[in-house]
C-alpha cells in the first residue's frame, strides 16, 4: 500500500516538475513535528489496543517503541504524498494565492 | 481517551495551528481544499485496502462503530489532522518563497 501511495503521487514530481524532493530540508522540517506527534499517538493507540495489526500481513520488522516498520514509512510517506499534491495543484493553478 | 476523543482533539489541534498560532489560513485557501480533495479520495481507497483485508483492525470499544469504505470514520479525522499539519508546517516554512 506503500508502493501504491508512492506511485501514485511521486510521477507529479517527475511530470509536474513540482520540485518538493529537491528542498530536502523543508520537506524533514515540516513533517518532522508532525510526525513525531502522530508516532506519539500511535504508541498509545498500539498500547492501549484501539488498533492492532495482522501479524502475518506486516513485514514484522518493528522499529522503536514496537511500533511496526509500515507505521514509520507511513508518515512519511502519506505527508511528502501531500506536499506534492498541493504543489501539482499549485503548480496547474497558479493565480491560486496561499498567501495574501 | 478513545480513538474518537483523540482524532477530534488532533483535527482541533491542526486547525488552531493553521488559522492562529501559524496563521497560514490555509482552510481558506481554494488550492488546501482542491487537494484535500484530491487527498482523500486516495485516503479512502487505502483505508478500504487496509481494513478489508484486515491488515489493521480497531477495537469496538475505541471507535463509534461508524464506517465509511469498511474504514472507521474516525480514519477521515485522522487523516484530515495530518495533512492540514503537515501543509500548515510546510506552507509557512515557504514563506519566503512567496507565490
Amino acid at each position: 500500500m506503500i508502493v501504491f501511495t508512492v506511485i501514485g503521487s511521486f510521477w507529479l514530481e517527475v511530470f509536474l516538475k513540482v520540485g518538493v524532493l529537491k528542498q530536502f530540508k523543508r520537506v524533514a522540517l515540516a513533517i518532522a513535528p508532525v510526525a513525531f506527534l502522530f508516532i506519539a499517538w500511535d504508541k498509545y493507540a498500539i498500547a492501549n489496543g484501539h488498533w492492532f495489526f495482522d501479524r502475518d500481513q506486516i513485514l514484522g520488522i518493528y522499529g522503536p517503541f514496537c511500533i511496526p516498520l509500515e507505521e514509520y514509512l507511513f508518515f512519511i510517506v502519506v505527508p511528502i504524498a501531500a506536499l506534492m499534491t498541493i504543489e501539482a495543484v499549485r503548480t496547474t493553478k497558479k493565480h491560486w494565492k496561499v498567501y495574501e | 481517551m478513545t480513538y474518537t476523543q483523540i482524532a477530534i482533539f488532533a483535527v482541533l489541534f491542526a486547525i488552531s495551528f493553521d488559522l492562529y498560532l501559524f496563521n497560514t489560513q490555509l482552510l481558506k485557501r481554494k488550492v488546501f481544499w482542491t487537494s484535500y480533495a484530491i487527498i482523500v479520495g486516495f485516503q479512502l481507497l487505502t483505508n478500504w485496502w487496509l481494513t478489508s483485508r484486515n491488515i489493521v483492525m480497531y477495537s469496538p470499544d475505541a471507535i463509534i462503530g461508524l464506517r465509511i469504505a469498511s474504514a472507521p470514520v474516525e480514519d477521515l479525522l485522522f487523516g484530515f489532522a495530518l495533512v492540514l499539519g503537515v501543509l500548515t508546517n510546510w506552507i509557512r516554512l515557504g514563506a519566503s518563497d512567496k507565490r
